[in-house]
């Protein structure tokens, strides 16, 4: 089938960006979404048209999270519950333009094309999204009992791929459900409630550092999340937040 | 020839690891903060050997080139860890786990090793555990075990079908906490191009930044490599596709022994090649052979679909030739028995390269319910990349290529053969010989990282407390870093007309059909001429555009190609070498009349570990003969 894509093409961080329109002629439905940009970009390169269009990727397999793209005005573009790489043409109806551009986040800046840079994610985690275990100072791993619903929904928290979607999708550009989801991770776990305050204050802190913006409970990033993560995670750390200052802890 | 010194110490093989540990020299913690340690890689291996070596003090550089260390390809791993816990009672010990992994891997790995990484299994739960790696529990809050790859006992640790992701974010959240403290430097979105040699000792890399293109050097008392698999040669694999082998080759190229090339895991349950432009295979969790049925058409060329096919017109290949083990058999066999059905000419689907794994049976007796709670993710997944319904028809799979049990030689220390440069996980030759069994991989790439490496380089860095932090404006770093230019220049101004891309494609389907899941003499031969070919092309024919100070995707793939070419030559001959079959190394020559694969003790019991000697002149070979002396040396049959 015909594609017809209208990317965001910008050479570097500094650079002014624009989009640039594309046809591919030759397309087959059962391309996933990032073959068809190899195939464009094959195209781009072997005709000399343009420089082919840098873009994340990785696994393309839905688990590295590398993979970004906000496609149409959604991230990781139509499709519930899936992610770029797992993305296929399939989804597409012939003729309709597809618009593609990175993520847009004050803390996502683009470093060229369509990949941006999600390093405030990682200062976030290392602010205070960990355990404090050293090697070899862990108690034998059935001396610690979790509840197996907690557990369970731990890991549902956990299962969280770090895109940045749940930003890309947000007016407000915040990352409440990525700082949320590993906060309750660790909150549901006995390992983790050792240092729930002081994770909560330092992750907050940091996230609102570092320029994400507030949550106005709108739930796009629910929607838009590929791995199903739940609103439930916000509530969850604004309790256990609020708490922390109500119940007169110290700011650390 | 040089004869290769494993330095396994002396004393019975239970004991081994603790006498090294009591005896070895120590470095205190004033003077580990005169020391520096560079770390490539941050999947289980590196993240695990970044974070630890931190909390103890030394000043660590720990490099990725994803965009964050929370992306290496160890978040892929599915199916889950395996450890000696004995939390089943079901006879479960170090010892039947180190012997599992020794016959597993047809007799071609190291004992010491292999016992050290079966003893040091444990410890690794522990930790995860309370890093908040939210493993599988039951209902009285403790840990639940699954089996798995066909052994008698429980002994994995999973969660769901995303084991390799939690772990790695367990590992990755630690190695934050290093990064936060100020011990852990972490570069990202650098590729490694070069190790600098400084003395015959590994003193540095070079790395490509790879947003500005800027070649960086850096230096340290002992590099790392924890740089995974070099599966990816094959173009189409389950790995990522930004996985490559340009570390583990350029540490070759330094003096560093390469074992066991030629040993790759073909794993029989992926998605299987759908079309042209496929870039990539993705995998069925092995443990879908548990209730999915293996089956092709008793008919040749039998295109009806699948749900047409009566029962008695179906060949359930594997239940016929091995009633013993049935669909259950190892991963070698499976594979193996999938490409004999298909070259034979029972392949289904549109290209016949694929067989059916169907659940019908499954969902009958079980229900679909207990099927979508086992296998629910897998199910979805595939239904997201083929588009069919596997609850109502069967999947197709194919084997593709995933793990390679080759690697950089390493002795007990787990340090090659340059000084001071260690490979851990995946990117050494290690402890699966010829064949890996199913949740060991994550095992003993935390096991390097945690509980291996922190001791093995204390001890190497003892006596280099004196030594001054290197400045790298040596000559060494200025040749390094020189042959690093010019490649890229070269690269540059070849303006060709074919895209690294497709030259990767054409290389990784040569080795796919010559040096893959059967080898033969002539195949091999045939396939090391057409890759040589291919190479030529190349260097004469290649496309990349762009320039060299800017981020720029297309110098990154002609770069790792470049060192695939080197490398799928590398494989061949390793492959011509061993005229045996063992695990996953199946030589056509070396076979029994019913068609299994025959392993020759006497003349090929020995890691095979290859020295760079030029680029155009043949690698020499240092055969490190194996020797057992716990277990008894059999013939595997599943018969």
């Amino acid at each position: 089938m015909k594609v017809k894509l209208k990317i965001w093409r910008q050479k570097n961080a500094k650079a002014k960006g624009k989009f640039v329109t594309y046809i591919l002629d030759d397309v087959s439905p059962e391309m996933s979404f990032l073959e068809m940009l190899d195939a464009l970009n094959t195209k781009l390169i072997t005709e000399n048209i343009d420089e082919p269009v840098a873009f994340e990727h990785d696994c393309r397999e839905g688990i590295c999270g590398c993979c970004s793209l906000y496609i149409n005005g959604q991230p990781h573009g139509p499709g519930e519950r899936t992610t770029t790489c797992e993305l296929h043409i399939r989804s597409f109806k012939e003729g309709k333009t597809i618009v593609v551009e990175p993520w847009r986040a004050k803390a996502f800046p683009v470093v060229k094309d369509l990949i941006v840079d999600r390093n405030a994610f990682d200062k976030i985690i290392a602010a205070g999204g960990f355990i404090s275990v050293n090697v070899s100072s862990a108690p034998e791993a059935n001396s610690i009992l979790v509840n197996k619903e907690k557990s369970d929904e731990a890991f549902n928290s956990a299962s969280c791929i770090g895109c940045g979607a749940c930003v890309a999708a947000c007016k407000n550009a915040s990352a409440m459900l990525f700082v949320s989801a590993k906060i309750r991770q660790f909150d549901l776990l006995e390992q983790g409630k050792v240092e729930k305050i002081k994770r909560v204050q330092k992750m907050v802190a940091k996230m609102d550092e570092l320029g994400f913006g507030n949550c106005t409970n709108t739930y796009a990033c629910e929607a838009e999340c590929p791995k199903g993560i739940k609103v439930v995670n916000i509530a969850h750390m604004n309790r256990l937040f609020i708490a922390a200052k109500v119940g007169g802890q110290k700011e650390v | 020839m040089t004869k290769l010194d494993s330095k396994i110490p002396e004393g019975p093989l239970a004991e081994k690891w603790s006498k090294y540990k009591a005896s070895q020299e120590l470095v205190n913690p004033a003077n580990k903060k005169k020391l520096d340690i560079i770390v490539v890689g941050t999947g289980l291996a590196g993240a695990a050997a970044a974070s630890s070596l931190g909390e103890l003090g030394y000043n660590v550089k720990v490099f990725c080139f994803q965009d964050t260390p929370r992306r290496a390809h160890s978040v892929a791993a599915q199916g889950g860890i395996n450890a000696a816990k004995n939390y089943k009672n079901d006879g479960d010990s170090i010892y039947r786990l180190f012997y599992d992994m020794i016959k597993g891997g047809d007799y071609r790995a190291r004992e010491a090793n292999v016992y050290r990484a079966a003893e040091v299994s444990n410890a690794t739960i522990d930790h995860y555990t309370a890093l908040g790696v939210p493993f599988a529990r039951d209902y009285g809050g403790t840990l639940d075990n699954r089996s798995f790859g066909g052994v008698q006992v429980s002994r994995t640790f999973y969660a769901k079908g995303q084991t390799g992701q939690q772990c790695l974010l367990g590992g990755y959240s630690s190695l934050s906490r290093q990064i936060n403290t100020g011990k852990v430097k972490m570069f990202s979105r650098r590729d490694m191009l070069d190790i600098v040699v400084v003395d015959g000792k590994a003193r540095g890399i070079i790395t490509r930044n790879l947003v500005t293109g800027e070649i960086e050097r850096h230096s340290a008392h002992a590099v790392v490599l924890a740089t995974g698999g070099y599966g990816t040669i094959y173009y189409l694999s389950t790995l990522a596709v930004g996985s490559n082998a340009t570390a583990a080759w350029s540490a070759y190229k330094k003096g560093a022994f390469f074992g066991n090339p030629s040993f790759v895991q073909i794993h029989p349950t992926s998605v299987p090649v759908l079309n042209d432009y496929q870039s990539k295979l993705t995998l069925m969790s092995e443990s879908l052979r548990n209730d999915g049925r293996i089956w092709v058409p008793k008919a040749k060329g039998d295109k009806r679909p699948a749900n047409e096919i009566p029962e008695e017109e179906r060949d359930y290949y594997l239940e016929r030739r091995y009633p013993a083990f049935g669909n259950l058999v190892p991963r070698d066999v499976a594979s193996r028995a999938a490409k004999e059905r298909c070259d034979a000419g029972y392949g289904v689907g549109d290209t016949g390269l694929s067989v059916n794994l169907d659940f019908k049976d499954a969902i009958a007796k079980q229900g679909a319910k207990a099927i979508e709670n086992k296998y629910g993710n897998l199910f979805e997944m595939y239904e997201k990349i083929t588009g069919t319904n596997p609850y109502k028809e069967p999947m197709r799979i194919y084997p593709a290529g995933h793990y390679t049990m080759g690697g950089l030689w390493v002795d007990y220390n787990l340090m090659t053969t340059i000084d001071g440069l260690f490979s851990i996980g995946e990117s050494n030759f290690s402890d699966h010989g010829a064949n890996r069994l199913g949740a060991s991989s994550l095992m003993q790439c935390a096991g390097d990282g945690y509980f291996i490496i922190p001791y093995t380089i204390t001890n190497y860095l003892a006596d280099k407390i004196r030594e001054p932090r290197l400045e790298t404006n040596s000559h060494e770093f200025d040749e390094a870093e020189k042959a690093v230019k010019e490649k890229i220049s070269k690269l540059l101004s070849i303006n060709g007309s074919r895209t690294a891309t497709s030259f990767h494609k054409e290389l990784g389907k040569i080795l796919w059909d010559y040096c893959g899941m059967s080898r033969s003499e002539e195949g091999l031969k045939k396939g090391k001429e057409l890759v040589d070919n291919l190479e030529k092309e190349f260097w004469t024919n290649v496309n990349v555009p762009g320039s060299e100070t800017e981020l720029n995707q297309e110098l990154e793939k002609a770069l790792k190609v470049t060192d695939f070419f080197e490398l799928a030559k590398l494989m061949i001959h390793d492959a011509l070498d061993r005229k045996e079959s063992c695990g996953a190394h199946f030589r056509e020559e070396s076979q029994t009349e019913g068609g299994e694969a025959e392993r020759k003790d006497k003349e090929y019991s020995y890691v095979a570990a290859w020295e760079f000697n030029g680029k155009d002149k043949d690698p020499s070979l240092h055969k490190e003969d194996l020797n057992y002396e716990y277990v008894e040396v059999k013939v595997r049959s599943y018969k």
